[in-house]
């Protein structure tokens, strides 16, 4: 794994050997990108937006996740707590404070940043396994204590805090599902830029190296402690916001929407779309939205059983996600093309 | 008479890297043969391609029979005893059950106890330590194991990974005297990879000096031991 | 004082599940060097397989030993047929194929028995022990049979050549390939022998907790927590560490105000964090000693 790994971190870096190989097609694929994604909802009906802002905000989570475990190689199975945790601030904030939806989003980081970084700490002393069992037991708890008497005033226990989605600013002519939309799609931007920086820049080698060798970077001078807490934050965060950005979208949030089984989905997301690749996080949240759904179109009653044969399938075609295949791809093209 | 290891046009390839270049070697029965060169020269690959670790092209025959294409394990049981380079020893386990795992292809436990006797007589530290979880072992004693493990074989060729790299200077002598007599009492051949190019020489019948994946000579000791050039570039006067 | 012992011999009953599960869990974790998160479920349709031998009229000794069998077979396909392919892939994908196959057996058990609660006969009697009050006989027979396991593994692997044998696979398997030892059927043996263990923890668990297709996942839950916190290099620790979780879990439910079910899996999970931070390889785990 950790050859592998190195090695699309090796390509990041290096700009993507697909990059190359496209070199002339790829401002114009940006741009096609672009306004498809300008132009989709317009044409679509307002339930498949949603879907697709869903899938949107599943990968911003994914991509928190993979800041951990694909960049930092802390193996987290408990990150539904911080998307919970985000999206009750959201929720809580809106409901109890007249918040408007978009300062949510960041005191929703805020929480899960200093969250993240604390729980981050004694998580020091844990390793792969343990850490896991750790990080789910985490992921066990958040729904019990949301549940919980003493907190109810502000949870709402067991029914959770029902929210209303925000109408387009300006006047504009969008519905609130289309607003959301776009509003998603310019965060994810702004977040997926400051994660490629993140990971080119020096503290992003630094996360990387730790993965790595955590003995070769601290013996290179790299306070291994404080980056690894710091991950743990900065993934915090990332997953927070995305679960403000749920909240809002799915106007309702309740402690069972967010137990165990959605850390799975987000970690099934991460490894579908590639350990370590950004852009593969998108392919995971569109993984991690609509293949349940296939899975109960083709049997009702087998929908579990089924999602497990995709789910088989698909890594024993791609291994190492969907960005593996990529770079498999891209590896033969530039091949055919010598 | 044919050689008991020969190795004819050997390509090998971690991966998609070319690593060794159509090599020719041969190891003959009862024989030592050591090969020789820089770090990264294909070495440590070659021993792994006999062991069949790798993936190769070429024809590599140990008594005859061909290798590539088998498994690690049935390669093993032809007679072939690995000793590599890092030692691979079975640090969680004892000294005694790392010299049984050693045996597991063997049958007969009355053979395989006086086997184990006789491995402790060529290295009484181990017998004194046979109790202990080999990871506390020193290097010198894990590579003595390592050895021992291979041994438990009863091997024809015994393929020995850099064996001197980081022991003692009286540790790599005592462990020479025991592959001398190995050699000389027990018949077993040997294809030795060392850096340290003077203690091969010393011992070795055939030499085989490689660069970058290529031959670049071969010859008997003696007399590469005494050429300009090798004395140069690996002797160092 | 009697409440406090009658707690505590539950909870070493329902602890001997654990520890059941624990080793299976342990001992597949030995032979690929990760959880095999199905577990819970491979158990749970092995029950199920011996459920349905008894509908057909099998005695219940008779369908037990089918039931082993079959489970071992089950778990030896498994791997050669479904890990075996992915074997060079990433660790993190292997997981995800675990995760699959737990929603494929759960699945597949609702979908041909349906999720309907059914009644497992116990072979011990549910009679109190001797008469007293203290522990039933199918509760006692259940430590009896985890005990047993134990002592079988422990002999298994300490002391047989073919015990060694798997051991030296999983500690280092290019080693043992060159000591010609054939691992890939090693760790099949290994998955096999997870897999009847399970069926066992299975089939003893279900009189008590009733069966259905998802009786295992908090015992599955409390198997890892007790793995883990045994440390999982050590069987005799998973042991202790399913005792130990036993134990506590029916104390802090027992005795812990406000704690319902699932307060309970909590505060258990949290107090074997709470021993990982102290003792980060678990309790009995080694710490291996390796040169940088």
């Amino acid at each position: 794994m950790k050859e592998d790994l190195a090695l699309t971190q090796e390509l990041a870096a290096r700009r993507l050997p697909l990059a190359n190989v496209l070199a002339g097609w790829r401002p114009a694929a940006i741009a096609a990108g672009l306004v498809l994604i300008v132009l989709l909802p317009f044409v679509a009906k307002n339930f498949f937006i949603f879907q697709l802002t869903m899938a949107l905000i599943y990968a911003i989570a994914i991509l928190g996740l993979n800041l951990l475990t694909g960049f930092n190689g802390q193996f987290s199975l408990g990150h539904s707590a911080f998307y919970a945790i985000g999206a009750y601030t959201a929720a809580i904030l809106m409901d109890q404070a007249d918040v408007p939806y978009y300062w949510t989003l960041p005191a929703a980081g805020l929480v899960c940043l200093v969250s993240g970084f604390l729980f981050g700490l004694p998580a020091l002393r844990l390793e792969g396994i343990y850490l896991a069992l750790a990080t789910f037991a985490l992921a066990v708890a958040i729904p019990q204590l949301l549940k919980s008497t003493p907190l109810e005033p502000w949870t709402g226990g067991v029914q959770g805090v029902v929210i209303i989605k925000p109408d387009a600013p300006f006047g504009l002519p969008l519905n609130s599902d289309q607003w959301l939309y776009f509003f998603t799609v310019a965060v994810a931007i702004v977040l997926y830029v400051c994660a490629l920086n993140l990971v080119r820049s020096r503290t992003g080698r630094a996360i990387i190296a730790i993965r790595e060798n955590p003995i070769a970077a601290s013996a290179m001078g790299v306070n291994v402690s404080l980056y690894k807490s710091l991950t743990f934050g900065v993934s915090a965060l990332y997953t927070g916001i995305a679960g403000a950005l749920g909240a809002i979208a799915v106007q309702f949030v309740a402690p069972d929407s967010f137990t165990f089984f959605l850390s799975i989905a987000l970690f099934v997301g991460l490894i579908v779309g590639g350990v370590g690749s950004i852009p593969g996080t998108l392919v995971g949240g569109l993984f991690v939205l609509f293949v349940p759904n296939i899975a109960e179109e083709v049997s009702k009653g087998l929908a579990g059983a089924v999602y497990g044969v995709i789910l088989i399938l698909v890594i024993y075609v791609m291994p190492s996600g969907a960005a593996g295949l990529a770079r498999l791809l891209a590896g033969q093209f530039a091949r055919l093309r010598r | 008479m044919s050689a008991l290891l020969e190795i004819r046009e050997l390509c090998a390839f971690y991966g998609r890297t070319q690593v060794l270049f159509g090599l020719d070697l041969d190891v003959a029965e009862g024989g030592v043969t050591t090969l020789l060169g820089a770090n990264g020269a294909g070495k440590t690959t070659t021993l792994r391609a006999v062991s069949g670790m790798l993936r190769t092209t070429g024809d590599i025959r140990f008594a005859g029979q061909r290798i590539p294409g088998r498994a690690i394990e049935d390669i093993v049981r032809l007679g072939i005893a690995h000793v590599p380079e890092g030692r691979g020893t079975f640090v969680r386990q004892t000294v005694e059950e790392n010299l049984q795992i050693g045996a597991m292809t063997r049958s007969g436990s009355a053979a395989i106890a006086a086997d184990m006797e006789r491995v402790y007589g060529y290295f009484p530290r181990l017998k004194e330590r046979r109790h202990q979880q080999a990871g506390t072992l020193s290097g010198g004693e894990q590579q003595m194991l390592a050895v021992g493990r291979a041994l438990m074989l009863r091997p024809k060729l015994m393929l020995l990974d850099e064996p001197s790299f980081g022991l003692a200077p009286l540790v790599v002598r005592e462990l020479f005297e025991i592959f001398r007599m190995l050699n000389r009492d027990e018949k077993v051949s040997m294809l030795l990879v060392e850096q340290n190019a003077s203690l091969a020489l010393d011992f070795a019948d055939d030499v085989y000096l490689i660069e970058t994946g290529r031959l670049v000579m071969t010859g008997p000791a003696h007399e590469l031991r005494r050429d300009e050039a090798v004395r140069r570039s690996y002797l160092g006067y | 004082m009697e409440l406090l012992l009658h707690q505590v011999l539950a909870g070493l009953a329902t602890g001997g599940i654990y520890a059941c599960l624990a080793l299976a869990l342990v001992m597949i974790y030995q032979a690929i060097d990760h959880l095999n998160f199905a577990q819970g479920e491979m158990a749970m349709f092995s029950t199920f397989i011996a459920w349905q031998l008894m509908e057909l009229g099998t005695p219940y000794w008779v369908a037990f030993v089918v039931t082993l069998v079959i489970s071992f077979v089950a778990g030896v396909l498994i791997d050669r047929v479904l890990f075996r392919p992915i074997h060079d892939a990433p660790i993190l994908s292997h997981i995800v194929v675990f995760i699959a196959l737990f929603g494929i057996l759960n699945s597949l058990a609702g979908f041909i028995w349906d999720f309907n609660v059914k009644n497992f006969p116990t072979p011990f009697g549910s009679r109190p022990l001797f008469g007293s009050g203290l522990i039933s006989s199918h509760d006692a027979g259940m430590i009896g049979v985890t005990i047993l396991l134990l002592v079988f593994l422990y002999v298994f692997f300490r002391h047989t050549r073919i015990g060694l044998a798997m051991r030296a696979a999983a500690a280092n398997p290019q080693s043992a390939r060159l000591a010609g030892i054939r691992v890939g059927w090693m760790i099949a043996l290994g998955w096999g022998m997870a897999a009847a263990i399970g069926a066992v923890a299975g089939m003893l668990i279900a009189p008590v907790v009733f069966l259905e297709p998802n009786m295992m996942t908090s015992v599955l839950l409390y198997g890892f927590a007790a793995a883990v916190v045994g440390g999982l290099t050590s069987p005799g620790g998973a042991v202790i560490g399913g005792f130990a979780v036993g134990i506590i879990e029916n104390l802090a439910g027992t005795f812990i105000p406000y704690v319902g079910r699932e307060l309970k899996l909590t505060i258990a999970l949290f107090l074997i964090v709470a021993v990982l931070l102290v003792k980060p390889a678990g309790l009995f785990g080694r710490r291996v000693v390796s040169r940088v």
